[in-house]
């Protein structure tokens, strides 16, 4: 996953005095999207915990990987499942079975005006539009009116999974405007009868989430806390924790609490999904 | 103007004169110092470009100045997309917005500033002058992002309601959100220019029998012209550095075209929107520092060019008086 990466390195020490002096940190690193919400959940931890460290770094899902696979790190954040090879990978140089551990869920809703007849896109159609082979409404099923559509800055998450999801990697069009925050892209969209555009599941007016289609055969499904928790929105994803072996000592203390209502708590405040509660 | 010969600092004679002399002087080499060592640094972070292979391989001055395929084989075009399989950065399409939005923005703001300037100079009643300047002034204590924002939430739905404009967000949107932050600049030092001019041209000018609009026009505006150009030159170096408007306001679509209803992304508010996640020495990162050292030369070359121009035709009045 090149550019777009955040490299934030977050080191608290305890509660200064000569806290941390023995303790070793517990090192976090991997996916970008992930890394406000693993700051977030490191933060209140530490907060909570005088005493542990943890570091928290970003670089990408891949960079993660690779540092889990070189011992780089105790625990992966990663915003894709790992390979069967990279997971082959760690069982022949630590003799161990990789723990996946899915920690949050994260949705990205398309919206359109509200005035707008569109009640449903396929992928496939989302992904004409941003990168400019699908020009008019026309095509949809809509009014004869360009398309204006807008996306995220291309340092933000949001916009990395769009691309790699809807998008299959392929490069945006030219002609899609790019506004800073999920709040600008819903209020040009509010604004514009003939905009579309994408991000976390807002509530502003004027906009409407629509319902997405895998492809042009499949249901429609709009996106909730539900459609996306049973991975029936196709423009959802889990957000996982990578471990070698079953974590333990400070770093199944940490996970255990992500896990817990506190941690889950966080996912919500920072934006994402919490996972269903068993 | 008046010249005021001033002792030279060194025969000053109290300690307490010699020591603020120093200090004084010591504040300004610091200005001149900062502005050095940030060009150095911003260059310094630039130069991989041009030296390393690394970056080469990713961005070269080729690959920034020429159009570029999007895939192989595909044809080649200029574009600006960082985050890709294959990253393309060219810079083209941005100095092509860069420019035509600071021109938009100062095609409206100058002459609006300087004809406002000449009236509160020249026509208005005192109390009226009282009023304008000081309101005109307080337009650029106006951060710039609320202005950005203004744009974004309703000038931009106006103009579209008015003109039909296929995207709100546009070249013209950004400028006239940027006029709004050159206007009192040029307005503050344009007044200034006319308001001294020495009482004398006018009084010579009406006595001549020249009524006030002839004054104003003939007499007042070209021997303050050097001053007015000044502000013209501090007008258009603020628009073409200035962020926060266009980042909010342009669309920061890099589309490479000269319709001014295009949207556009300029240098500033790429730099802006991508340098604070960008991985440190990743070829991005020298890419948007080469960005700023551009907007860099350009400003300097600009004032310089100003500055020069300004002093030709100083010249030339003092000549022709």
């Amino acid at each position: 996953m090149p550019g777009a990466l955040i490299v934030v390195t977050l080191i608290v020490s305890g509660c200064g005095g000569g806290s941390g002096t023995g303790a070793k940190a517990v090192t976090v690193k991997g996916s970008d999207t992930m890394v406000i919400l693993g700051q977030r959940w490191a933060e209140t931890y530490m907060g909570e915990h005088p005493g542990t460290r943890i570091q928290v770094t970003g670089g990408g899902s891949g960079t993660g990987i690779a540092a889990l696979i070189n011992g780089g790190t105790d625990i992966c954040e990663a915003s894709r499942p790992m390979k069967d090879r990279e997971k082959e990978q760690v069982r022949s140089r630590h003799g161990k079975d990789v723990k996946e551990i899915p920690v949050a869920l994260d949705g990205v809703a398309v919206y359109i005006n509200e005035s707008s007849p569109i009640q449903s896109l396929s992928e496939p159609q989302i992904k004409g539009i941003y990168t400019g082979k699908i020009t008019n409404w026309r095509d949809l099923g809509g009014k004869d009116q360009k398309i204006v559509a807008y996306s995220r800055e291309n340092n933000s998450g949001t916009y990395v999974f769009f691309k790699e999801h809807v998008l299959g990697n392929e490069d945006f069009a030219r002609e899609i405007q790019t506004l800073p925050g999920t709040a600008a892209v819903a209020n040009a969209v509010a604004k514009d009868p003939a905009s579309i555009g994408y991000g976390g599941i807002a509530y502003a007016t004027g906009i409407r989430a629509i319902a997405v289609k895998r492809d042009e055969n499949s249901e429609a499904v709009h996106p909730s806390l539900e459609t996306v928790r049973n991975g029936q929105y196709p423009l959802s994803r889990s957000l996982f924790f990578y471990t070698i072996g079953e974590p333990d000592g400070e770093v199944k203390a940490f996970v255990d609490w992500v896990l817990g209502p506190e941690g889950q708590k966080i996912c919500e405040a920072v934006g994402y999904y919490p996972l269903v509660r068993k | 103007m008046t010249v005021v010969r001033l002792p030279r600092a060194g025969f000053a004679g109290s300690l307490s004169d010699r020591l603020a002399s120093i200090v004084i002087r010591g504040s300004a080499f610091l200005a001149i110092l900062s502005l050095v060592l940030i060009f150095i640094f911003i260059g310094k972070e630039a130069l991989p470009i041009l030296t390393s292979q690394e970056v080469q391989k990713e961005a070269s001055l080729s690959t920034l100045f020429f159009p570029q395929p999007a895939k192989p084989g595909a044809r080649p075009q200029y574009m600006w997309q960082p985050v890709s399989e294959v990253p393309k950065y060219s810079v083209l399409p941005l100095f092509v917005s860069t420019l035509k939005v600071t021109v938009i923005a100062v095609f409206f703001a100058i002459p609006l500033a300087v004809a406002a300037a000449l009236y509160t100079a020249e026509f208005a009643h005192p109390w009226v002058r009282e009023v304008v300047k000081p309101a005109i002034e307080l337009l650029a204590g106006i951060p710039s992002v609320v202005i950005g924002f203004f744009c974004l939430m309703v000038l931009a739905g106006w103009l579209q309601q008015v003109f039909g404009w296929t995207y709100r967000l546009n070249a013209v949107t950004a400028g006239l959100g940027l006029s709004l932050a050159v206007i009192p600049i040029v307005y503050t030092v344009a007044e200034d220019a006319f308001s001294s001019v020495p009482q004398t041209f006018r009084e010579g000018s009406l006595a001549m029998g020249a009524s006030s609009w002839q004054t104003a026009w003939r007499v007042v505006l070209p021997a303050a012209m050097p001053g007015v150009l000044a502000a013209c030159v501090l007008g258009f170096g603020r628009a073409i550095g200035e962020t926060m408007i266009v980042l909010m306001a342009s669309g920061n679509a890099a589309i490479l075209s000269l319709s001014p209803v295009d949207s556009i992304r300029t240098f500033s508010a790429t730099i802006a929107a991508e340098l604070g996640e960008v991985v440190v020495g990743s070829a991005h990162y020298h890419v948007l520092f080469f960005l700023g050292a551009a907007l860099f030369v350009l400003t300097f070359l600009l004032n310089l060019f100003g500055h020069w121009w300004v002093g030709r035709l100083q010249k030339k009045l003092q000549g022709a008086s």
